[in-house]
């Protein structure tokens, strides 16, 4: 990753209004370079969602521009969204049917992907009878499947405990450094969007906005450790503070409570 | 519900497994729990019956109840009386098992057609609840003008019964996939029918059943209460019904309304089982298991 590779990803001053008057995001400026890891933490409510729904062309720009050069790109869900009446083999290997990718071709990859996430022995196993943590590996699989070049995560870890949540953050890079796709990773814990990323935005309350933008200067495969370092804790500092005044004038209640590390 | 210790019966445990495996100590159909309330109730109601018959009617009003042991001595061991019975029962399970299976058709068809589009829901969904409002007792002198008193007036009424809840549960089932998930299908740009037959119909499958196993016991009464108007051809249980009424035979009356309570209550297991064995592994038992 250079500071000059090409883009992939630029919003130019878009605006989201919802049939019912809502706006969303207003002039929102961003762009994405290929490789990248950029991580977005704002108060909840602020658009982050709709952000993610702009880029996967789920939702269009009411006014500015929205270009996105991926080629695939996988959009990962607050919730594992698995199909309750299939198998996690059978669900990892959805996309790759709806992209009418050939049967063989196709188990070969979900297999590949079930195993890049830590789930063999679990191919059989319905999503009921798997924990929160294994069910979002299993929906990270399915995405891997369709070697995506662009990655939307939407607070993907926010319903886990802690424990679970870090193990996931640390695969997930480790993935991230393997893997080199390029990442728009919505969260609103601090520490994980640090950890992650390697710049860091912050967006307003709504209607969104990006108000500041952090580079994270750490190499990748990152060690579990870092988190501890003292240039860690500055960094996410400066990130807290941006975000907590975001909070505040915008008097949102209850929501920055993640931002400690 | 406590699960006691157990040392067999549940899966082994898989590897870096953390939890989501329920242990099964008995089956369940032979816990005490399980069989000892509705025996109970059983016993009480059929006390109940024996003192009404014996103690409260006087033995020339009698045959306003007669006792249960009667009711089985005459309508189901005396051949004469089991014999038409039987064949009337057949009868009736057959009408009513091919209303129902025409309602289904019917129904799943007009359920996704009106799932397809909110102004085809909105034009065709009125007709589906007058259909269910329309007394149909009053229409049965209609429906014989149209059809004949036979057979084919009994499968209409039938059906005509069955239909509502099989539309509506389809319809209801249909349109409760998870928003999510159909954004993940637009994504990977699915067209209507690959929506439908891997999202929108599996995750309806509970609802229909369910509006299938309601459905069975409404074709069932469909088929007796038909019985009652369209007479020509071979009789079913409401042809018998109406009969024993009519010659004040209480026992047989009795005898051939438990048979074709009996039949709706078949009817009724048949779908919750066939429920319990196909959406039986897709949700936990307690919706979903917490993180670990």
């Amino acid at each position: 990753m250079t500071p000059r590779a090409p883009g992939i990803v630029e919003l130019r001053g878009v605006n989201r209004t919802f049939s019912d008057g809502t706006v969303a995001v207003e002039n929102l400026t961003l762009g994405l370079r290929r490789g990248e890891f950029l991580s977005i933490v704002g108060p909840s409510g602020c658009g982050k969602s709709t952000l993610l729904r702009l880029v996967s062309g789920l939702e269009v720009p009411s006014i500015g521009s929205a270009e996105v050069l991926a080629e695939r790109v996988g959009y990962v869900f607050q919730d594992p969204t698995l199909l309750p009446w299939r198998t996690v083999r059978r669900n990892v290997e959805l996309l790759a049917e709806l992209e009418r990718v050939p049967r063989a071709e196709r188990r070969r990859r979900a297999a590949a992907a079930i195993r890049m996430v830590g789930l063999e022995g679990f191919e059989k196993v319905r999503p009921a009878a798997l924990s929160g943590g294994m069910r979002m590996r299993a929906s990270l699989a399915r995405s891997l499947v369709l070697e995506p070049d662009l990655f939307l995560f939407d607070e993907p870890f926010g319903a886990l405990d802690e424990q679970t949540r870090e193990r996931l953050n640390d695969e997930l890079q480790r993935l991230f450094t393997l893997r080199g796709f390029t990442a728009l990773f919505v969260t609103h814990s601090v520490t994980e969007a640090v950890f992650l990323g390697s710049r860091v935005a912050v967006m307003s309350g709504r209607p969104g906005r990006i108000v500041r933008e952090v580079d994270v200067p750490f190499d990748y495969p990152r060690s579990a450790q870092l988190r501890f370092s003292p240039e860690f804790g500055r960094i996410a500092g400066e990130v807290s503070n941006t975000l907590r005044d975001q909070v505040t004038t915008r008097s949102v209640a209850g929501t920055a409570s993640h931002s400690e590390g | 519900m406590s699960d006691p210790p157990s040392t067999d019966g549940g899966p082994p445990a898989l590897p870096g497994s953390t939890s989501g495996w329920r242990r099964r100590p008995l089956p369940r159909t032979m816990l005490p729990s399980r069989w000892l309330p509705p025996t109970v109730m059983f016993l009480l109601f059929v006390g109940a019956w024996f003192f009404v018959s014996e103690v409260v009617l006087s033995e020339r009003r009698q045959f306003l109840l007669p006792p249960p042991d009667a009711v089985v001595q005459v309508a189901f061991l005396d051949p004469v009386n089991r014999a038409p019975l039987l064949s009337a029962l057949l009868l009736s399970a057959g009408v009513a098992l091919a209303g129902l299976a025409i309602a289904s058709v019917l129904g799943l068809l007009v359920g996704i057609v009106m799932s397809q589009a909110r102004w085809l829901e909105r034009s065709l969904y009125p007709y589906a609840v007058v259909l269910q409002c329309v007394p149909t007792l009053a229409m049965v002198p209609v429906i014989g003008f149209w059809f004949d008193f036979g057979l084919a007036s009994r499968l209409i009424v039938t059906v005509a019964i069955a239909l509502f809840p099989i539309i509506s549960s389809t319809l209801f089932g249909l349109q409760s996939a998870d928003p999510r998930q159909h954004d993940l299908l637009t994504l990977h740009r699915a067209g209507r029918l690959t929506r439908l037959v891997k999202l929108q119909l599996p995750t309806a499958m509970p609802a229909i059943l369910t509006g299938l196993q309601v459905a069975a016991t409404l074709a069932v009464v469909g088929a007796v209460v038909g019985d009652f108007f369209f007479k020509q051809g071979d009789a079913g249980i409401g042809v018998l019904i109406d009969l024993y009424r009519a010659r004040l035979q209480s026992e047989q009356l009795f005898g051939a309304a438990i048979l074709a309570c009996l039949l709706g209550i078949a009817a009724f297991s048949a779908f919750g089982l066939l429920n319990r064995m196909i959406t039986g592994g897709w949700y936990g038992s307690t919706g979903y298991d917490r993180p670990t």
